[in-house]
């Protein structure tokens, strides 16, 4: 039996160490949509998003409790393989992190993890996943270029590319857009909203325009607390907590 | 608010000026005594053996009279050695520098083994010769062979090899180990893949740094018993003959007795006859045209992968 939703938390506890970063959050995410997560600096959403493909394994005083399942599997759980989850559930970062290798190695490179060693394969995926994330007009000529070569914006959307390529089936974007001048944010938000047709989008963001042009549903997190959870469109014109509502006008954050 | 305006006092300024400009020529003045007394050692040496160099010279064996003496053998030796001392050394320091850097949890104990490399490497290359002729000659009974020595000279640089490459690696931001992690690498993946490629420049030019040094050693080596007179070369490791498979492999040339440069320098020059001395000085042209190929080749590759991470 397939889940409706495609990630459900429940009663996530998060600890660094002593500190009780996420407190009792649950949250049913639904495949095709764009959630954001928004929430002032230090509120835990970052923390959140890294739970769901496990990138906080590398933090060492990580600690949790409760559970968050991917498809009716608690990614957490005793048989869940931490690789596997990672190449189901890709991960965009805060800054363009592209490989020191050319524009091809950097798509092809969670294919090549995964052994796909037919270059006709391979080439047909870097077309595909370039013009999904709309850089194909741009790179598909000098392909053996540096990643490095390009701006900041087409390094984000290399990096989108890459993470695509490996064809996921959740796509998490941690603030991607916060290194990025207006022009490539709108292309990258642009992209984000394309991408949820294939794929399940969750993005945490501190620019609640942002979360307000590009989401379908917000989780709005205070101090490690969701606040709320609902309709982009309900929590931005008529929240239900008082809190978001200081908060998306701008009162405090 | 100040009512005031702040009161320069020109006594001071003046003094100020005065230190700066005492600190720029103190400053000047170490620099040029620095890089004079090297050009006087190259240009006593260059004047001294530059007319002794000759094709000859470089092909000939070591002999009784100066004048027909060369260092074939000290070259080969040279180059013999190096090339073992870095097959040996380079994947074990580079190995040690990933399970170090990548794999193994900070703990008293990764603290420990990270203060003894450090300690390592500053002891006195003397002390390795001893170790060496103790475990590989004595112990191990590999004689005064070309094994001896380079498995000496690999121990001598493996400190260094691990303490550079652990640099290289740490330079390597986490943000890219991130972004193989995110694609589904496993941790040996993201290390072969993402992080190795990208930490190889740094690791090279420590490498290359390192086996420049060891090219120059001279206490160990003479303290294992290398000799300093060798009229042979190592035996061929490959020979042609008339039986099946027709080319054969030996590593008859490992137990084989050996010499390099700074021995044969050594050597020379400790002999009271004129013209070894001016044969020694050929031999340190030699050896320093060696020793700076190396050191430009680690500049030119860093210069070359030289990146900006953001």
């Amino acid at each position: 039996m397939t889940s409706p939703h495609a990630i459900e938390i429940e009663n996530l506890n998060v600890w660094y160490g002593e500190k009780h970063v996420l407190k009792d959050i649950s949250l049913k995410i639904p495949p095709n949509r764009v959630t954001a997560l928004i929430g002032p600096s230090g509120c835990g959403k970052s923390t959140l998003i890294r739970c769901l493909n496990r990138m906080n394994d590398f933090i060492r005083d990580f600690r949790h409790t409760g559970r968050i399942l991917f498809q009716g599997e608690d990614i957490y759980g005793p048989k869940a393989d931490p690789i596997e989850i990672r190449r189901r559930i890709g991960m965009v970062f805060q800054r363009p992190n592209p490989f020191p290798k050319s524009i091809y190695e950097n798509v092809v490179y969670g294919l090549r993890l995964i052994g796909v060693r037919d270059q006709e394969t391979l080439d047909t995926i870097v077309e595909e996943s370039l013009k999904k994330a709309a850089l194909w007009d741009q790179v598909k000529d000098r392909l053996d270029a540096s990643a490095l070569s390009l701006s900041g914006g087409e390094q984000q959307r290399l990096c989108i590319a890459r993470t695509i390529a490996v064809n996921p089936e959740v796509v998490l974007f941690d603030e991607p857009c916060s290194a990025l001048d207006p022009i490539a944010t709108a292309k990258v938000e642009e992209l984000i909203v394309s991408l949820k047709e294939e794929y399940t989008v969750i993005i945490v963001t501190h620019n609640m325009q942002q979360a307000a042009r590009i989401s379908d549903l917000t989780a709005f997190l205070y101090m490690g607390e969701l606040v709320e959870y609902d309709q982009t469109e309900k929590i931005f014109t008529n929240p239900s907590v008082k809190l978001t509502e200081d908060y998306i006008t701008g009162r405090f954050g | 608010m100040r009512g005031k305006a702040l009161q320069l006092n020109p006594n001071v300024i003046k003094r100020n000026e005065r230190v700066d400009l005492i600190f720029k020529w103190v400053a000047i003045l170490s620099t040029i005594l620095a890089i004079s007394v090297l050009a006087a050692l190259l240009i006593d040496v260059l004047s001294d053996g530059a007319g002794r160099l000759s094709w000859k010279f470089l092909t000939s064996f070591p002999s009784r009279r100066p004048a027909r003496a060369g260092i074939l053998s000290a070259i080969v030796g040279t180059f013999v050695i190096m090339g073992l001392t870095a097959a040996v050394s380079i994947p074990v320091g580079v190995a040690a520098a990933i399970y170090l850097e990548e794999y193994a949890r900070k703990n008293w104990f990764t603290r420990l083994v990270e203060l003894n490399i450090a300690n390592l490497a500053s002891v006195p290359s003397i002390i390795y010769g001893l170790l060496g002729l103790g475990v590989f000659v004595r112990a191990m009974d590999l004689e005064r062979s070309i094994l001896s020595g380079a498995l000496t000279l690999a121990l001598l640089i493996l400190p260094i090899i691990i303490i550079s490459s652990r640099e290289a690696l740490k330079a390597v931001p986490f943000s890219i180990r991130e972004a193989s992690y995110s694609l589904g690498a496993t941790r040996w993946q993201t290390t072969k893949n993402a992080v190795l490629p990208a930490a190889m420049p740094g690791i090279m030019t420590g490498t290359i740094l390192a086996l420049s040094r060891a090219i120059g050693e001279t206490a160990p080596l003479i303290t294992i018993g290398a000799l300093t007179y060798i009229a042979f070369l190592p035996t061929s490791p490959i020979s042609v003959d008339g039986t099946f498979p027709f080319i054969h492999l030996s590593f008859e040339w490992l137990k084989d007795p050996f010499t390099v440069l700074p021995i044969q320098i050594f050597n020379w020059v400790s002999r009271p006859q004129k013209a070894f001395l001016v044969n020694a000085a050929a031999a340190i042209i030699v050896l320093l045209a060696i020793t700076l190929l190396l050191n430009a080749a680690a500049v030119y590759i860093r210069y070359r992968f030289r990146r900006t991470w953001k």
